[in-house]
């Protein structure tokens, strides 16, 4: 016993001067400026900015290959404070705040089937594309939610996933984990959104789910050029905002046009991971 | 063909999944309750040589095991895993594991250790690392050392005898450090025969002793296919060649190879506890190296160690290694050229 | 003679191929309505040829190559285009499809002439046919055949594998095929042969069908192609372990058949080539089991292609009681189902339904680490540690660890006792490397 404490011991104070010494020769020293840089990021490392994390960001800020508004997780505060630090100008940068486009939730969208198998949107589709009757509508299995480095998409409990716009910082790392392209990125300006991605026809999107879109351009009459029709679909123009939404939204018949939320509900931790199964 | 009437099927009951669609008809439950199945014949035979007394041993450590892993799934807010029988097992080799002596409050504290400590706290079954009645048993051997180390004469036969205590063969080679066959082969003043050892004629943990009866669960579950032979084989040789050399140079000090294999937990061991799947390598290769690996660190033990039984620490430092073994012995894939870089 | 190459791993699970193989191959009525999906095969879509409303015959093309790696798609009979839509595909998202009204008469196209003399023709003229027909693979892959049946010049072909296995359980489409018309079959490996020039040419038989595999030999007689009976064993008629079990011969990893100078064509194939050749017929329908527990009258059928689930089912009397799952191809390697209006594809090798209790269900529970996965995987992988690696969303440690050579064969999700969905996780990680790779691709051109 005592033989292997003492060997334990020595191997233990080996190993802790070979780690001091790499350290001492092969380290880099941190540069302050890199440091406090990083201490204003939001360290999420969501690589909205383009580089690989926040830290990477904070390096390339320091040696003058990247602007403090890249990031789009900051608020033009702290990055006018970064920008001071590195005694830059600060650009301007149009913020940005995810949209999930379906509004077809279980209580709306027909199911076509059960899903069994991994609790993924992304395996789901290779699966017959899960349960929904709709082929173009939201899995509501979470991957955005599990993507997003700020926990604003809730699954609700009717699986669909909704962005909380006010915890969004526009990073746009759940855009590409969405297999049915159903995550916008609009500029925070945006006050209306057709809740709905479906190019089919009007009468068989009606079948599939009562919230569909259903092509009959209500709105494209009452918004003054700020719907305009894309096929079946109404799509709006986000460079064109009008007022007051909440008007023009009720034209709606099916209540697929809808005011943005901004609400400031407490946002639930997205669901488990992978492999879930649904019940039969 | 009658066109009326045809019944065609209801696309809202038809479930969609991936490929395969149909499942072999294994499952978890049946291959713990199989497994399960296969350590009765050692119990009973426990029960017969240490009467009643082990009988109880071995109920509070399976009651125990199941309320502490019910307790901890609620708490823990984990489904109820229960269904699966995996803590019924765990209690069941932690009360095998035991002298026929415990009191049933370190019985109790050897469940929430073997169950808390070696399964719960790593996520439920599956996850645990290590064998989690092996943790419950070590904990318990560095925690109790000599409630532990206490061991009843048996009588079998008699199911509520008097507790005559007395000395392992392999405790009592511990303490005279040289074969003495006449001291060591002996048990509560009688003289033991090899063919004691192998019925379980003997002092010594409750399930651990009857070889013949952990030999026939053993080969069922190698027929059943639920283990692999692999790893018997090679811990059981691996004991058998390395004490075989050793006795061969030094015959007046070391204990012949028979008795190494036929005494302690070497049997139980090999079959049961080394070969737990979750903590245990995956490859048949793996099992291998897993199981000579297991006969060597015990026989270190039991030759130069401070303790006269390695079984239980060995198998439980191999677990460490198992991922390395794992990863080590996983197969290149078929059509795969040797020497171009296949697993990592 | 036995197979002197055993592959790795595999499983045995229930053949259940007596409830159809009794079945001989019934011809399906005409119906009024086909619907027919324009991506029946793997690579590029199809180009639409023909307009709504334009008259068609049996036969006529439809939607023309969209490139290389793709197929022309006829029509499976004579009437109008009445419409030009779109149909839920096999994975589950929409695709382009026909409509066509049938106009009862069934009138043949004549441009395909038969080729009668094809031993004399030239190899070149005979694959012109190929292409012409419209034909893929027909055991399930659906793979162009004309592309697989002109290999590059640096690999050079010398055997012809006809695969008969029909290793998956519940089918009976191949099986009756050899049966019905083993000089058919043979025909159309001859076909090959001629076309691909190659050395040896075997018909590979999964011991369990003595009958078909006696016709065939009966056939097969002096024409210099040899039968072989193979193991049973799933996956036998996977390409890579059916090459392994005839030649000996190790398909390199993330290589293809043609790297160790083999070809390997479905039985099913080799009937349409056969027929494409000798009767001038391009390939609009073919033969397809209807089968499983609920099915009243399970069986063999020539489907036409376009004709919905829901006709073939009515054909098989209907169900006893309802299915909980409807599977496109076999129980290993199917896919689900879930609408009675998609329609039977070039690709269609079966349509199975499972009872309520026939279905396990896949559930979320941890790997117990028992390795009888590793031991069932004919890849020689390891699925319980890709799939766990894979629910981290670990595809960098998956992809070295060789995710993307299974051939999601199933045995791993077969054989684990916990149930867990391995082979929607492998199939997961390939179409995640996949896209990682265009992307390393795209990186790299730039
Ligand atoms: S990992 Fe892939 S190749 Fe291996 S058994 Fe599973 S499905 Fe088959
Ligand atoms: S068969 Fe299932 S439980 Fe067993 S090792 Fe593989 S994944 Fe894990």
């Amino acid at each position: 016993m005592t033989g292997a404490i003492f060997v334990l011991t020595v191997m233990g104070l080996l190993l802790g001067l070979v780690i001091g010494i790499t350290v001492k020769f092969f380290g880099t020293e941190p540069d302050p400026k890199v440091e406090k840089i990083e201490a204003l990021l939001p360290n999420a490392n969501c690589g909205g900015c383009g580089f690989a994390g926040c830290s990477d960001f904070a390096r390339a800020l320091a040696g003058g290959k990247a602007e403090p508004n890249q990031c789009p997780s900051t608020n033009t505060e702290t990055a006018a404070q970064i920008a001071a630090l590195l005694g830059v100008a600060l650009g301007v940068r149009q913020p940005k705040v995810a949209v999930v486009l379906c509004g077809g939730d279980n209580t709306k969208a027909a199911k076509a089937a059960l899903y069994n198998g991994v609790n993924d949107c992304r395996a789901a589709t290779l699966v017959a594309g899960g349960a929904k009757a709709c082929l173009r509508g939201c899995l509501g299995l979470g991957a955005c939610a599990r993507a997003c480095p700020f926990k604003a998409i809730e699954i609700t409990g009717a699986s669909l996933a909704v962005v909380h716009a006010d915890v969004c910082t526009g990073c746009g790392k759940c855009v590409a984990t969405c297999p049915r392209k159903l995550i916008r990125l609009v500029p925070t300006s945006a006050t209306l959104h057709v809740l709905c991605s479906s190019p089919e026809k009007g009468a068989a999107k009606r079948k599939k789910c009562s919230a569909a879109c259903i092509g009959c351009q209500k709105c494209v009459k009452a918004a003054a050029g700020a719907v305009s029709m894309e096929g079946a679909l109404a799509r709006v123009n986000y460079d064109h905002q009008p007022s007051p939404p909440g008007a023009i939204a009720e034209v709606c018949p099916t209540h697929c046009l809808q005011p943005a939320l901004l609400d400031v509900t407490p946002v639930p931790t997205p669901a488990a991971s992978a492999s879930e199964v649904a019940h039969a | 063909m009658a066109d009326h009437e045809i019944r065609l099927p209801d696309p809202g009951k038809l479930i969609v999944s991936s490929s395969p669609h149909f499942a072999d008809p294994q499952t978890v439950q049946k291959i713990m309750l199989t497994v399960i199945l296969s350590l009765v014949p050692a119990c009973l035979a426990g029960i017969v040589c240490f009467g009643l007394r082990a009988a109880g041993v071995l109920v509070v450590c399976c009651v125990s095991c199941v309320a502490v892993e019910a307790l901890a799934a609620r708490w823990l807010k984990r489904p109820m895993a229960l269904r699966d029988g995996s803590a019924l097992l765990t209690g069941l080799l932690l009360g095998m594991n035991l002298s026929a002596l415990t009191p049933w409050w370190i019985c109790v504290i050897g469940s929430v250790l073997a169950i808390g400590l070696g399964k719960m706290i790593y996520g439920g079954l599956g996850y645990n690392p290590f064998n989690p009645a092996l943790v419950g048993r070590v904990a318990l051997l560095i925690a109790f050392p000599s409630v532990m180390t206490t061991w009843v004469t048996p009588t079998p036969g008699q199911m509520l005898g008097d507790a005559v205590t007395t000395a392992t063969p392999l405790g009592t080679l511990g303490t005279l450090h040289r074969w003495v066959p006449d001291q060591v082969m002996a048990c509560g003043g009688q003289a033991l025969s090899y063919w004691d050892l192998f019925t379980g004629n003997l002092a010594g943990c409750i399930g651990e002793t009857s070889k013949v009866a952990l030999l026939a669960g053993g080969l069922f579950l190698i027929w059943k296919k639920l283990i692999r032979w692999q790893v018997p084989v090679c811990f059981i040789g691996t004991v058998a060649v390395m004490t075989g050399v050793a006795h061969a140079l030094a015959p007046e000090l070391r204990a012949p190879p028979l008795f190494h294999v036929l005494t302690g937990g070497v049997i139980l061991g090999a079959f049961f506890m080394a070969t737990d799947m979750v903590t245990s390598p995956m490859t048949g290769l793996g099992g291998a190296i897993f199981g000579v690996g297991c006969g060597v660190l015990t026989c270190v033990i039991r030759l130069w160690g401070g303790y006269p039984e390695g079984v239980s620490f060995s198998i439980l430092f191999m677990n460490a290694l198992t991922p390395m073994i794992d990863q080590f012995t996983a197969g290149r894939p078929f059509g795969a050229r040797p020497g171009k870089e296949a697993a990592p | 003679m036995p197979d002197p190459w055993r592959f790795h791993g595999g499983v045995h699970p229930d053949d259940g191929k007596a409830l159809s193989a009794q079945g001989a191959i019934r011809k399906a009525p005409l119906l009024e309505k086909y619907l027919v999906p324009l991506q029946q095969h793997i690579g590029a879509p199809p180009k639409l040829v023909v307009a709504k409303k334009a008259t068609v015959r049996r036969g006529q093309v439809l939607a023309e190559p969209g490139g290389f790696v793709s197929a022309a798609i006829h029509s499976p009979t004579s009437g109008t285009v009445s419409d030009i839509t779109e149909c839920i595909g096999p994975g589950g998202s929409p695709i382009p499809a026909v409509e066509i009204t049938s106009d009862g008469q069934d009138t043949a196209d004549t441009c395909l002439e038969p080729i009668a003399d094809w031993e004399n023709a030239a190899p070149d003229v005979l694959k012109k046919r190929v292409g012409e027909a419209g034909i893929v693979g027909m055991g399930g892959a659906a793979f162009p055949t004309l592309v697989k049946l002109s290999p590059p010049l640096a690999k050079p072909i010398d055997t012809l594998i006809l695969n008969g296995a029909e290793c998956e359980p519940c089918l009976t489409a191949d099986y009756r095929l050899m049966l019905e018309m083993p000089d058919r079959v043979v025909a159309g490996a001859r076909i090959i042969t001629r076309i691909l020039g190659v050395k040896q040419t075997w018909i590979a038989i999964e011991a369990n069908k003595p009958d078909a595999e006696a016709c065939v030999r009966q056939k097969a007689e002096g024409t210099g192609i040899g039968v072989q009976s193979l193991r049973v064993r799933y996956p036998q008629g996977a390409e890579k372990q059916l090459i392994y079990a005839l030649t000996g011969r190790k398909v390199p990893a993330g290589g293809l058949p043609m790297d160790v100078g083999c070809v390997v064509q479905n039985v099913g194939t080799a009937v349409a080539i056969a027929e494409a050749v000798l009767d001038g017929k391009p390939l609009y329908e073919r033969v397809t089991t209807v089968t499983g527990t609920p099915v009243v009258n399970p069986g063999n059928w020539r489907f036409r292609v376009g004709t919905p689930f829901r006709a073939a089912l009515t054909l098989a009397g209907g169900v006893k009681e309802d299915p909980a799952k409807m599977i496109s191809g076999g129980p290993m390697m199917g896919l689900t189902v879930y609408s009675l209006d998609v329609s039977i594809v070039k690709s269609t090798s079966g349509i199975l339904l499972l009872g309520p209790s026939e279905v396990s269900q896949f559930r979320s529970g941890a790997c117990l680490h028992c390795g009888r996965c590793v031991d069932a995987c004919p890849m020689l992988l390891t699925p319980a540690t890709l799939s766990v690696q894979i629910e981290n969303e670990r595809f960098d440690l998956a992809e070295k660890w060789n995710a993307f050579d299974c051939i999601e064969c199933g045995c791993c999700a077969y054989v684990c006792p916990a149930k867990r969905p391995l082979v929607q996780h492998l199939r997961r990680a390939k179409a995640e490397i996949m896209v990682r790779r265009r992307a390393a691709q795209a990186a790299a051109k730039r």
